[in-house]
């Protein structure tokens, strides 16, 4: 089934033809609206009136996280604060967080985007979602939700966490499709296990996950322990969060990108050119309708290949392959994106403690753990267990409230964390996807 | 009349003592007193040494951090009820012990007990004005 038959099956003529109309628009208006945008084209040398076929996109510089951040909260906002009616946030690389905004029109855009991803994967009106994704400033959970209630489905907005009470509306609630991070649902899967639940026998038949790397070796764990079809969605908060692009039940190769409302480039992560389908490249995406928070050539640092031969559901749009890597630091924690900066900014707030740490990610119980070690400084070290201990409870509280992950902090012995001299390589990741 | 004591901390792993005290023997220091405190991660070595200040350059040059603290030795007859003659007046004094350890002096007639009290230089005036004997800390460290 295919949601918006019209749009998700143009003929690629006309699907260029409509990608460069909307993208000479949002050109030409984020020129005349956002300062940033202004000033990277005149510094470029170039004008909305250089845009003349889709190739010309190229001429105009990238737009980068450290961007956002330079214009935090709202100096990228394309409209007056009167005309956005939702907010959303991620994780910045510091301190604060990426701030995105949405018109009443750009609600109603990411809502039919994610319900026509519900439709992609096999999803109607009669499907009882159960939706664990985080509700709050994280796209997650908002997003799915309004496109199912959008698609006419019944949602329950079940959040993350409560594991017991998740099991128990799974069987109660009988929903037939669920939303989650992979890991999540793997969790869910395996609690129920030993509660003695028979989770192949539920209701369930299909599951939406995104928010977080996986592989296909989980799909199948995912898959078999639940007896669903598992899809792989993707989004980013500041494209316009889930339901940029989503695998169909057909294909199951690769995500449809939505182009009439996104433009998809691979770039090579460190010169920056275009790199062809087929390549693995970073993502760049430009958004072509949204109004209060458009982006043009942002660089997502997701690592990914295009794929451009017509898919058997008969949809048109370009396909993404399943993300299969970062070109930074960042990580992914239980769907919360974490950058080593943020945890190094969180150390460095705490009086008397040196930035001398490690971050240990293992997948314990199909869950993701960090761990953090912390050198010891003089200015910290006391002979009473209780400081030392007070301490490390205080990391791991800040490091829970600024960044919203979990950490065990652990203390080690000064001088014993490897020093480096180029760029540091903090993060030991164990997890196997 | 406070005695010296450095403590130095210590991950909790294997060989992770072991490496503090060869530091000490190759810098040829003797252990007088020690207590070892610890978490399930961690630990606190905390010694009273023959040479404080040999002991630290040593340790330091081996990347430990180094913490000195002021504590009270007392040494009472090895006896029943020697211990709780000396909590009798430190309560009385309300003053607060963070901890303690002890050990028995080479004759064998006396035990050194070894106090971080919150508040020393009040815990040392209670104890002698109440004949207790404080040590002074060359003695400890010459014992």
């Amino acid at each position: 089934m295919i949601f918006n038959e019209e749009f998700e099956t143009l003929p690629r003529e006309a699907l260029e033809a409509l990608q460069l109309k909307r993208l000479k628009q949002v050109v030409e208006r984020v020129y005349h609206t956002v300062g940033f945008y202004r000033r990277l084209l005149d510094n470029a040398g170039i004008t909305p009136d250089d845009i003349n076929t889709l190739e010309d996109i190229r001429k105009i510089p990238f737009t980068s996280k450290q961007d956002l951040k330079d214009n935090y909260p709202f100096g990228l906002f394309a409209m007056p604060m009167s005309n956005v009616v939702r907010l959303h946030a991620s994780s910045g690389t510091t301190g604060k967080p990426t701030v995105v905004g949405y018109t009443q029109r750009d609600i109603e855009t990411w809502s039919r985007l994610m319900a026509r991803s519900f439709v992609a994967a096999g999803l109607t009106k009669n499907d009882i979602i159960h939706n664990a994704y985080g509700y709050g400033l994280f796209t997650g959970g908002l997003g799915a939700h309004y496109g199912a209630e959008r698609l006419g489905a019944s949602v329950i907005p079940m959040s993350g966490g409560s594991t017991k009470k998740q099991i128990m509306l799974l069987q109660d609630f009988g929903p037939t499709a669920i939303c989650a991070t992979p890991s999540y649902a793997l969790y869910l899967a395996e609690q129920g296990e030993e509660m003695g639940v028979d989770m192949k026998g539920l209701k369930l038949r299909t599951g939406i996950f995104g928010a977080e790397p996986w592989s296909e070796k989980m799909r199948q764990e995912i898959e078999n322990r639940l007896d669903i079809m598992a899809l792989d969605i993707y989004g980013l908060s500041e494209v316009i969060g889930p339901g940029v692009a989503i695998e169909c039940t057909e294909g199951r190769n690769g995500l449809h990108v939505f182009e009439d409302h996104f433009i998809v480039e691979t770039v090579d992560p460190v010169t920056g050119e275009v790199v062809p389908p087929g390549e693995e490249g970073e993502l760049v995406f430009t958004t072509l309708t949204k109004e209060a928070f458009p982006l043009i050539r942002y660089r997502t640092r997701d690592m990914s290949r295009l794929m451009r031969e017509p898919c058997r559901c008969g949809r048109t749009m370009t396909r993404m392959a399943r993300v299969f890597g970062r070109s930074d630091d960042m990580l992914v924690i239980r769907g919360v994106n974490v950058f080593p900066s943020q945890i190094e900014s969180v150390l460095l707030g705490i009086e008397g403690l040196e930035p001398h740490y490690q971050i240990i990610v293992n997948r314990v119980d199909k869950l993701d753990s960090l761990e953090l070690r912390v050198e010891v400084s003089e200015r910290i070290f006391s002979d009473e267990v209780r400081a030392l201990q007070q301490i490390e409870r205080r990391i791991a509280k800040d490091i829970k409230d600024y960044l919203g992950v979990t950490a065990t902090v652990k203390l080690v012995e000064p001088k014993r964390l490897q020093r480096f001299e180029g760029k540091a390589q903090r993060v030991i990741d164990n997890r196997q996807l | 009349m406070k005695v010296h004591q450095i403590s130095i901390f210590l991950e909790n792993k294997p060989g992770g003592l072991e490496f503090a005290t060869k530091v000490l023997r190759d810098a040829q220091i003797n252990i007088r007193a020690l207590a070892l405190a610890d978490t399930a991660d961690f630990g606190i070595l905390r010694l009273i040494v023959n040479d404080t200040k040999a002991a630290e350059a040593a340790l330091q040059a081996q990347g430990f951090t180094v913490h000195h603290t002021p504590v009270v030795a007392v040494a009472i007859p090895d006896r029943v009820g020697g211990l709780h003659s000396i909590m009798e007046v430190i309560s009385k004094h309300n003053i607060n012990v963070e901890y303690t350890y002890a050990f028995v002096e080479r004759s064998g007639e006396n035990a050194i007990i070894i106090f971080r009290f919150d508040k020393a230089d009040e815990a040392i005036e209670a104890l002698q004005a109440e004949g207790f004997t404080v040590l002074p800390g060359e003695k400890l460290y010459n014992m």
